[in-house]
């Protein structure tokens, strides 16, 4: 307990002594978690869509195939991009491995099937009189396409949060293929597993509260833009 | 516009819903569909407003005696209200401005055209209310509101006051009558309802055995 409480008093002490340190930690952090989320999202919402409101065949497969991949274990995932991107890889040549791409493109991977996996379930839960009203009114089929997704916004905003939770929680890939070099690749959690291999769990606690109210603050404002919604549909 | 069905036929899963359905529909005017549940009242207005093609048969569009080509185009001078209005979650506005902003209209033109269907329809004091808290009846008229802030040639309403309250349906008999009066607008609709159907109509037709009768 005596920890955890010390762990508080740190956290504030580091925020308020402005250590540049710890800043340029949790600047990497938000900069590789972000983007990963652009690009899972960017990735994720086409490929939900598509799941969503195309009927093809092998469709039930994919389906079946990104709720599977919702659970991929980070370890694997960073044991496969660390052999993509070794020296001795087939990627190996573009220079990658133990650099903030390597752990952006973990962080990626890991994201895409729940931002897949969630924006599928939001736009199949869309009332399909929305989509028949779309056509009544003279929409053509890309802008009925476009009706059925805004309608879906708020569960495309929830697999969102889900994938920066993911994100900004994950340690295992991208510790395998950032390599965790300090002011390079060292973000939040690595340094977390770092601070406790060494027994400083002060300094760990400090990192980890930080990195809870960041997720608070992220989560607090999606949710209330998703409330906003939910109220005035209520 | 003017519109011509010959020997219109469908069927789903090897059901025959439409056997042979031959009518010319034109000028102004309220055309009334009656018939059975199952009769083929809402596949045939489907149809029609060129949501769905037909087995085989053919339909003709004409304006002024000149042919038109059934399309997009086409589908856009015409629009069905669905008997269970499907809203969009964002303001009664915004819903009733959705058949303009897809067609491109500038946004005065939106802004006046759709308070003056609101206004019509008598939703014009919830302008800025989120559609999905209105009430059945309110909805139901939101979506003919919507049909009509897009001006279409013919409005085809299938079975518009099914599942609204008698206050709400006198509301909407009065809107079709308004319309009837009005003249501009073909209205083809649906109803169960026989008082309702002899009150509205200009042409009362019967759907029987999947085939269209005047009554």
């Amino acid at each position: 307990m005596s920890s955890l409480v010390q762990g508080f008093f740190q956290a504030v002490s580091l925020i308020l002594h402005v250590d540049r340190v710890l800043f340029g930690i949790i600047l990497l952090s938000l900069k590789v978690s972000g983007l990963a989320l652009l690009l899972s999202t960017m990735l994720g919402l086409p490929l939900g869509s598509v799941l969503g409101l195309k009927r093809f065949p092998g469709r039930d497969l994919a389906i079946s195939t990104v709720n599977t991949l919702m659970g991929l274990p980070p370890v694997v995932v960073g044991l496969f991009i660390y052999l993509l991107l070794s020296r001795r890889g087939p990627l190996g040549f573009l220079g990658l491995l133990y650099s903030p791409s390597a752990m952006i493109i973990a962080q990626t991977i890991l994201a895409v099937p729940i931002v897949t996996a969630l924006c599928h379930s939001a736009i199949v839960n869309v009332d399909p009189l929305i989509r028949q009203a779309a056509r009544t009114l003279g929409a053509t089929p890309r802008q009925e396409t476009v009706a059925v997704i805004r309608e879906a916004r708020y569960g495309i905003l929830s697999a969102i949060i889900a994938a920066f939770g993911r994100v900004m929680a994950e340690v295992g890939a991208i510790l395998i293929v950032g390599g965790n070099i300090a002011g390079y690749t060292r973000v939040m959690t690595t340094t977390i597993a770092l601070e406790t291999d060494k027994g400083n769990f002060e300094l760990a606690l400090a990192l980890g509260i930080i990195l809870l109210a960041i997720s608070f603050a992220v989560n607090t404002l999606l949710h209330a833009v998703q409330k906003r919604g939910a109220v005035r549909a209520a | 516009m003017k519109l011509v069905i010959e020997h219109i036929r469908k069927a789903y899963d090897g059901r025959t819903v439409l056997a042979d359905c031959t009518y010319s529909f034109s000028g102004g005017g309220v055309y009334v569909l009656m018939g059975p549940n199952g009769c083929g009242k809402s596949t045939l207005l489907r149809i029609c407003s060129l949501l769905e093609g037909p087995d085989g048969g053919e339909l003709r569009y004409s304006d002024n005696g000149a042919p038109l080509v059934p399309g997009m185009a086409l589908r856009r001078r015409m629009t069905l209200v669905l008997p269970r209005t499907g809203v969009f979650n964002t303001t009664v506005f915004g819903n009733a401005a959705y058949g303009l902003r897809v067609r491109g209209a500038r946004r005065e033109e939106v802004a006046s055209r759709v308070r003056d269907v609101l206004t019509f329809v008598g939703l014009s004091h919830k302008l800025q209310q989120n559609a999905l808290t209105l009430s059945s009846g309110e909805t139901q008229r939101l979506g003919i509101a919507r049909a009509l802030a897009i001006g279409p040639e013919i409005l085809f309403l299938d079975e518009p006051t099914a599942s609204v309250d008698e206050e709400n349906t006198t509301i909407i008999e009065s809107i079709i009558g308004d319309l009837k009066r009005e003249g501009r607008t073909m209205v083809i609709m649906t109803t169960h309802d026989r008082d309702q159907a002899e009150r509205l109509a200009d042409r009362l037709l019967i759907m029987k055995e999947g085939k269209v009768r005047e009554a």
